[in-house]
């Protein structure tokens, strides 16, 4: 990746989690933890990856993406906002009452291809986007972005069986492994490890990707590109509540909002990162 | 009616999928391998290539059903109505109600009717589940050709539909050449002045037979096939429970949540009159052929008219 793309990408990750930020903040609830460990991995797809237009948000070839770990929609609506879909203002009434944006991705806001949030089930509404561009030929591509701990969610697995059954090779998982889940670790709680063992084992094409480096994370997209007769599942390495000092691999910043002194403290790491991006 | 014909209708529901397969091409059909039982398996003879199996595993199929609906595809998912209705209830209300996706859900083998299989697969709580959904169009056909025109109805309709199939051959008495299928619309077998009788589904022609048994007694009963149970006919229920005064329904079903409890809801608000209902009373099923189960269960004309009889009587 040249170095004046990487860069633009890394301004607009940071954006993205001040979106995170000023979104949960004027909730006073949602999930800023794990919306900050996939703020780079959707800036990548909807800024460098996806054939999608704001303007026609429903067209018919545009590739797909289903945050299957909906409680992180503050990142997917923060990458919607920031890509033209509609006004970032509406990151502040984000869960109010009448507003747009609601807790957990919901079909009929521009941009989002699926509701979702329901542990387990993107993957499979993704799996069967995927399986009706392959009855038309369709030239789309199909994203589901899951969570490690969702993961334990036996769905999941239903539709790994599926998406290898039906050779579905339209369709890339990326599981968001940044290690913490509500009760804790991981592998404390009720372990998925070895994660792409069990792809691998399902029939999948396994990639593993560091999330937070936009080099990794292209040449991960890329060789998925290559693969024909699979689906692809890209583990990524990442850091739950990456970017803001005092939210990184902390459990507790899973499904908590800041409050105003967080919030200005978050906000001032962020605009430094992005002052020393800009600068 | 020793010569009547009868067809299970999810017999009617597999021929109509594969009749209907060139007349809409964006028609699919999945299944969780049961398409031998459900009879999805005549679509996949005739269809093969939009035909899925998406294995037993009824969570995701109704995940991906939901998926191909957001594409433009008309999906229907079938298994039986335990696992569509009470292992997927989640991922139906969820992926497909809140989005209210285009899914048709091909139900089969609901009921004690089931038979010899026995409580784990008698599904009586389908209908009670899928009314809680909003915006769910929930059908329960009463034979082969009201079974037949429910599917094409389904197709050309925008929205989540719950269709109720039967394991069980069922008399087919609506008659071909005049039968016509309104989504909504309840229709009025017989008129009668004395008492209603609001019947679904495989009780609608023992509603019949009941009600010349009560001829015969003097009762002059109406009986109304409901076959769209959500959204209700509430005009053609609150016009019976003014003009007699006294309703008895009839389900395959608990009496708790399906027709009965519909038709009750709705007479409260229009029309108060007492309404009685015959169920399957806040019990399991168990094993034994299905028509055997239906007579224990009262599930039978005898049993209706009976009941009725009691309930005109104490009304006066």
């Amino acid at each position: 990746m040249d170095a004046t793309t990487k860069k633009q990408l890394q301004t607009t990750a940071c954006k993205v989690r001040m979106g995170v930020i000023e979104g949960t903040f004027n909730a006073k609830s949602g999930h800023p933890g794990g919306s900050l460990s996939i703020s780079d991995l959707l800036t990548y797809l909807y800024f460098a990856k996806m054939h999608v237009d704001p303007a026609q948000p429903e067209m018919a070839d545009r590739d797909r993406l289903v945050l299957s770990k909906g409680h992180c929609a503050p990142a997917l609506y923060a990458v919607l906002a920031e890509r033209g879909f509609f006004s970032a203002d509406e990151l502040k009434s984000l869960r109010h009452i009448g507003a747009m944006l609601q807790g957990h991705p919901c079909i009929h806001i521009p941009g989002v291809d699926m509701s979702s949030g329901s542990l387990g089930q993107g993957i499979s509404a993704a799996c069967g986007m995927a399986l009706s561009g392959k009855l038309d030929n369709a030239a789309y591509k199909v994203y589901t972005v899951l969570g490690d701990g969702e993961i334990e969610e036996g769905q999941v697995w239903e539709a790994a069986m599926f998406a290898a059954h039906y050779k579905l090779d339209n369709l890339v998982a990326i599981v968001d492994n940044n290690g913490l889940q509500i009760d804790g670790a991981i592998d404390d709680v009720c372990s998925p490890y070895p994660i792409t063992d069990k792809f691998e084992a399902f029939g999948w094409h396994v990639i593993t990707m560091d999330g937070h480096d936009f080099d990794s994370i292209e040449a991960a997209f890329n060789e998925a590109e290559t693969i024909v007769g699979k689906p692809v599942a890209i583990v990524q390495k990442s850091v739950k509540g990456k970017g803001v000092s005092f939210m990184e691999n902390q459990v507790g910043w899973h499904g908590k909002a800041p409050n105003k002194d967080e919030y200005e403290q978050a906000m001032a790491e962020l605009n430094a990162q992005l002052s020393e991006l800009e600068g | 009616m020793a010569d009547v014909m009868k067809k299970a209708t999810r017999d009617s529901y597999g021929e109509s999928l594969a009749a209907l397969a060139d007349k809409y091409p964006n028609l699919v059909v999945l299944d969780a391998d049961l398409a031998a039982a459900t009879k999805t398996g005549v679509f996949k003879k005739a269809c093969p290539e939009r035909f899925f199996d998406c294995g037993i595993a009824e969570a995701n199929m109704m995940g991906v059903a939901a998926g191909l609906a957001t594409t433009g595809k008309i999906p229907f998912a079938s298994t039986f109505a335990m696992f569509a209705a009470g292992r997927a209830f989640e991922i139906v209300r969820n992926s497909i109600g809140y989005p209210h996706l285009n899914v048709k859900i091909g139900a089969t083998h609901a009921g004690i009717s089931v038979g010899e299989d026995g409580a784990t697969h008698q599904c009586n709580e389908d209908i009670a589940l899928m009314r809680t959904i909003p915006g769910m169009t929930i059908i329960n056909p009463a034979d082969d050709i009201e079974a037949r025109a429910a599917v094409e109805a389904a197709i050309n309709f925008d929205g989540p539909v719950y269709l109720r199939f039967g394991r069980l051959a069922a008399p087919i008495f609506n008659d071909p050449e005049n039968y016509k299928f309104e989504l909504g619309k309840g229709i009025t077998l017989k008129d009668g002045k004395d008492v209603t009788i609001i019947a679904t589904g495989l009780m609608v022609s023992e509603a019949l037979e009941a009600a010349k048994m009560l001829e015969n007694d003097g009762i002059n009963a109406r009986i109304i096939n409901i076959h769209t149970i959500k959204p209700l006919d509430k005009d053609i229920v609150c016009k019976a429970a003014a003009e007699t005064s006294l309703i008895v329904t009839v389900e395959e079903h608990s009496v708790i949540g399906g027709l009965g409890s519909a038709v009750a809801e709705a007479v409260t608000e229009c029309t108060p009159v007492p309404v009685v209902k015959i169920g399957v009373n806040d019990e399991y099923g168990h094993s034994g052929p299905a028509v055997d189960l239906l007579k224990e269960f009262g599930l039978c004309a005898d049993n209706i008219a009976a009941t009725v009889k009691k309930a005109v009587a104490e009304r006066k």
